[in-house]
C-alpha cells in the first residue's frame, strides 16, 4: 500500500494533539473544587496546555484533561490557594 | 536587442526580466557585479516591487532565500567559490525543503591557497546537495538560462533548487555581444510564480519538520525522483525555449560529429576554444568529437550512453579533483556509461585555479591520446613538475 | 483556536511552550513563527506530529533570524505583511552563538521582525552543554566541576546589551515565571516597526536538576536574586525595570539546583557563588533593582 508523503516533509498543524501524553507522568493533578476560584493561574502555567477552567452551572473550577497531562506539577505549585493536589497514580503505588 | 555587454550584465539583466521578488546579494569575486548591476536596478526603481536585501554573509542569503521562498516568493541570488561553500549547508536544506531558488555561482577555485580565479572545484563541491546544476558556455547562454532555470525548478514536477554556472572570469568579466531579452517575451514564456504550498496564515503549514527514520528515507527518495523528472522537465522547457527565442542550445548534452572515434568531453566556457581546436584536428583526419555536457545534475546518464556506444577512447577535462580519486565530471560518466561502451577513459584535471588552457595545450592532449602517447586513467595536465619541501 | 497543540514532546514541567503559548496567544496567533534547531524544534515539529497552529519554518541552526528576515521581506514585497507579525524562537546557544551572525545582520538590516530567544542557560537539546548564555559556576556536560574547574569559568555574554547596541526600537527581557510580563512586553514590542528582540529566561528540568513542580519557583528566584533582572529599552533608553522587594542572596536560586549543587561542596565553589551574587549586585546597581523603602 502506497503511503502519502508531504513534499518537502511539509505538515499539517497541531497533529501533535493525536498523540496522547497523558501517560508520561507518575503523578496526577487533583483539583480541590471547594478551594479553586476560578483564577486561572494554572491555566497560564500549564506547559501541556491540560488544565482549564470551566463553568459548571453556577461554579468555576479548573478541569483537567488527563490525556495530555504529564503530572509536572506546575499547575499545583503556581496555584495561590493550594486547591491543587498532586497524587501518585495507583499503578506506581508498591 | 544586441548589445556588447558584460558577462555579468548579461544575468544581471535577464533576472530583472524574470521580476524576482526578494533578492539576496553579498559580494565575492568575481560575482559582485551581478548583484550590484541588481543594486543599481533597485536604485533606479527598475524592479517593481522587489525587496534586495544586502545579507551579512552568503550564508545569510541563502538562508534569506529560504526564509522568502517557503514565504512564497520568486527569488535570486549570485555567489561562488568560499560564498557557495558557505552557502552549503542551507542549500542541503533549501533542496530537501524543495524550494525552487535559483542562484548563478561564478565558478571559482576553493581555497588554500586563496584563489579567485576560475576552476570548477565550487560547484563540484555541490554535487550531492540535490541542486540541479546547469554550466553554460557563454554569456548569452547564462543570459537565456535564467528564465529556463525558474521555468524548471518551479515546475511542480520538479521543485528543487536551480543553480546557473558560468565560470568566473572567463565569462563575467568577458564583454560579448548579447542578444538582450524582451520583458513581454519573458512574460509570456515565464508566468508569476505560483508556490505548491507556502507560508500562509490562511492554511497553517509546517517546513522544515524533522524525520525520524521510519519516514526519513522516503523523503530523499522524493527527491531523486524529482530530479529524474527534472531530465524531462528541462528537455521540454530548453525546446519551448528554442522556439520562443530561436536559440536552440541543445539538450542535456551537446554533440560535435557524433559519428568519431575518440570523444573529448567538457563543461563550461572552455568548450568554445575546444570546439576549434576538434574541428582543427578533424581538418587534420583525426577522427575526434565533442561532447558538451550542459546539465550535471541531473547527469546525463542515457545521453552519454547513447553518444559513447561505439566511441574507442574518451578523453574528459575536469576543472575539478576529488583528491584521493579523479575529476569528479570523469567519475559521472564512467560509472554511467559502465557496461554501455568499451572505450578507454583518459580523465585529466585541467586549468585549476584559472591555470591557462590554450589552444595547443587542448590539441596536445588530444593528440597524444589519438597517437597513444598517454595511457587510460587519471592524471593533472598543465601543472609544473615540482618537489614538495617542508620550509 | 489553537496556536500550538497539547501532545508536544517537551520535558514535563519545561518551560519553554510556557513562553511559546504566551508569546502565540499575546499576538492571537497571527504569527509566522521561524524556528532555529533546538529543544523547541524538537518537541514540536516532527512530521505528521507537528505541534504548531501558525505557519512555522524550521531551516537550520544558526539561521533563524535570516530566514525570519526572507520571510519577513517576501511578506512587504507581495503585499501580505498584514497577515502577521514574523517572529523567532530560538535558543540562547543559537541565538548567542552559533547564530549570532544571522542575529547581528537581521538586527543591522532593522527588519520588521520579534525574536523571541528562550534562555534555557546551555544546549539543552543535545544534553546540557555550555553556551554563551550559561552563568558562570554551571556544572555543564562540556564545562563539568572537577577535581580543579567549579563549572563554567567565564561569564553570561549580555545579549540584552548586544541587542540594545544594534539601535533596534525595542529589545527587553522576561521570564516564564512571569507570563503576565512576557504577554505585556510582546504586545508592546509588535507596535515598534523594525526589530525586536525579547529574552525569556526559561527553566530546563533535565538540564538544571529541578522538579518540575519547582520550575515557576526557581524561574522567579532568577529574578528575585537579580541574576536575571527583567527590563525593557525603547530606542536604546532603559524605559522599566521589574523592581524587587527585599532581593534574596543567589544561594537561596542556586541551591535548589543540580547544575550549581557542587559549588557548595567544591574547593572553589564559594569563590564562584561570590561572583555570581556580585553580578546580581552589579545587576541591582546597573538597572536600579532594588525597591527603595520609604
Amino acid at each position: 500500500m502506497k503511503i502519502k508523503l508531504n513534499l518537502g516533509a511539509i505538515s499539517e498543524p497541531l497533529q501533535s494533539e493525536k498523540l496522547k501524553t497523558g501517560d508520561w507522568g507518575t503523578h496526577y493533578p487533583v483539583v480541590d473544587k471547594e478551594r479553586c476560584t476560578g483564577c486561572k493561574t494554572c491555566m497560564q502555567y500549564c506547559p501541556d496546555f491540560c488544565i482549564e477552567v470551566k463553568e459548571v452551572g453556577k461554579e468555576r473550577y479548573a478541569v483537567v484533561d488527563y490525556n495530555y497531562c504529564k503530572g509536572c506539577g506546575i499547575c499545583s505549585s503556581v496555584c495561590p490557594f493550594e486547591a491543587i493536589k498532586m497524587e501518585l497514580k495507583d499503578i506506581f503505588k508498591v | 536587442m544586441k548589445k556588447v555587454v558584460r558577462g555579468f550584465y548579461s544575468v544581471a539583466y535577464s533576472v530583472k526580466l524574470c521580476k524576482p521578488n526578494v533578492i539576496c546579494a553579498y559580494p565575492i569575486t568575481p560575482q559582485t557585479e551581478i548583484v550590484e548591476n541588481l543594486a543599481a536596478m533597485y536604485a533606479n526603481g527598475e524592479l517593481g516591487d522587489a525587496e534586495y536585501i544586502t545579507a551579512e554573509s552568503e550564508f545569510g542569503a541563502a538562508s534569506i532565500l529560504v526564509g522568502a521562498s517557503a514565504a512564497g516568493a520568486r527569488v535570486f541570488t549570485a555567489t561562488c567559490s568560499q560564498g557557495l561553500i558557505l552557502m552549503s549547508e542551507v542549500l542541503f536544506n533549501a533542496a530537501g525543503m524543495r524550494l525552487p531558488i535559483v542562484l548563478v555561482n561564478t565558478n571559482r577555485a576553493l581555497s588554500a591557497p586563496l584563489s579567485i580565479w576560475n576552476d570548477h572545484q565550487d560547484s563540484m563541491a555541490m554535487r550531492d546537495a540535490g541542486i540541479m546544476q546547469v554550466y553554460v558556455e557563454n554569456n548569452q547562454e547564462a543570459h537565456d538560462m535564467i528564465p529556463q532555470a525558474y521555468k524548471v525548478a518551479e515546475n511542480k514536477k520538479v521543485l528543487l533548487p536551480f543553480m546557473v554556472c558560468m565560470d568566473g572570469y572567463k565569462l563575467t568579466h568577458a564583454y560579448e555581444p548579447v542578444d538582450l531579452l524582451e520583458q513581454e517575451m519573458v512574460d509570456s514564456f515565464l508566468p508569476p510564480y505560483e508556490p505548491a504550498a507556502y507560508l500562509t496564515t490562511e492554511k497553517p503549514l509546517a517546513f522544515g519538520c524533522y524525520a525520524p527514520p521510519h519516514i526519513y528515507m522516503e523523503f530523499r527518495v522524493a527527491m531523486q525522483q524529482a530530479m529524474e523528472r527534472a531530465k524531462e522537465v528541462m528537455l521540454e522547457v530548453f525546446k519551448e525555449w528554442a522556439e520562443v527565442s530561436g536559440r536552440d542550445w541543445g539538450g542535456h548534452i551537446t554533440l560535435d560529429f557524433p559519428e568519431s572515434k575518440i570523444f573529448v568531453v567538457a563543461m563550461g566556457s572552455v568548450v568554445g576554444l575546444l570546439r576549434k581546436v576538434v574541428e582543427e584536428l578533424k581538418s587534420e583526419g583525426l577522427s575526434v568529437g565533442l561532447i558538451k555536457i550542459r546539465t550535471f545534475r541531473p547527469f546525463p546518464v542515457e545521453e552519454l550512453r547513447e553518444a559513447l556506444k561505439d566511441a574507442e577512447k574518451v578523453i574528459v577535462l575536469d576543472r575539478s579533483v576529488s583528491f584521493g580519486y579523479e575529476g569528479p565530471v570523469s567519475i559521472d560518466l564512467k560509472s554511467a556509461i559502465y557496461g554501455y561502451s568499451s572505450a578507454e577513459i583518459y580523465s585529466f584535471a585541467v586549468g585549476l585555479g584559472g591555470r591557462d588552457m590554450p589552444k595547443d595545450f587542448l590539441a596536445k592532449i588530444i593528440r597524444d591520446v589519438a597517437e597513444g602517447k598517454e595511457k587510460p586513467g587519471f592524471a593533472f595536465k598543465g601543472h609544473q613538475e615540482f618537489e614538495e619541501v617542508i620550509p | 483556536m489553537k496556536y500550538f497543540g497539547s501532545g508536544h514532546g517537551a520535558c514535563p514541567g519545561c518551560g519553554l511552550p510556557i513562553a511559546v503559548k504566551t508569546v502565540l496567544n499575546a499576538l492571537d496567533g497571527k504569527v509566522f513563527a521561524v524556528n532555529s534547531t533546538g529543544c523547541l524544534e524538537i518537541i514540536s515539529s516532527q512530521y505528521g506530529k507537528n505541534a504548531w497552529g501558525v505557519p512555522y519554518i524550521h531551516s537550520v541552526f544558526e539561521n533563524a533570524a535570516a530566514v525570519a528576515a526572507g520571510v519577513e521581506a517576501a511578506l512587504r514585497a507581495m503585499k501580505r505583511k498584514d497577515e502577521g507579525h514574523v517572529v523567532v524562537f530560538a535558543g540562547d546557544g543559537a541565538t548567542a552563538d552559533i547564530g549570532i551572525g544571522t542575529l547581528s545582520g537581521a538586527f543591522d538590516r532593522n527588519h520588521d521582525i520579534l525574536y523571541i530567544c528562550l534562555d534555557n542557560e546551555a544546549y539543552q537539546n543535545t544534553g546540557h552543554q555550555q553556551s554563551g548564555l550559561t552563568p558562570p559556576g554551571e556544572s555543564t556536560t562540556t564545562t563539568p566541576a572537577g577535581k580543579v574547574l567549579p563549572g563554567k569559568v567565564g561569564r553570561k555574554k549580555d545579549m540584552i546589551s548586544i541587542a540594545v547596541a544594534h539601535g533596534i526600537p525595542y529589545v527587553a527581557s522576561s521570564s516564564v515565571g512571569y507570563v503576565s510580563d512576557i504577554r505585556r512586553k510582546v504586545k508592546k514590542a509588535v507596535k515598534f516597526e523594525g526589530a525586536k528582540y525579547i529574552q525569556i529566561h526559561s527553566p530546563c528540568v533535565t538540564g538544571w536538576g529541578i522538579d518540575g513542580s519547582i520550575a515557576i519557583k526557581v524561574a522567579r528566584l532568577a529574578v528575585e536574586t537579580g541574576l536575571y533582572p527583567l527590563v525593557e529599552f525603547e530606542y536604546g533608553k532603559l524605559t522599566s525595570v521589574r523592581k524587587i522587594k527585599d532581593r534574596k542572596p543567589v544561594e537561596e536560586y542556586l541551591k535548589l539546583q543540580r547544575r550549581f549543587r557542587h559549588l557548595f561542596t567544591h574547593e572553589k565553589g564559594r569563590e564562584m557563588i561570590e561572583l555570581l551574587q556580585r553580578f546580581a549586585d552589579e545587576n541591582a546597581e546597573r538597572y536600579g533593582l532594588d525597591l527603595k523603602k520609604e
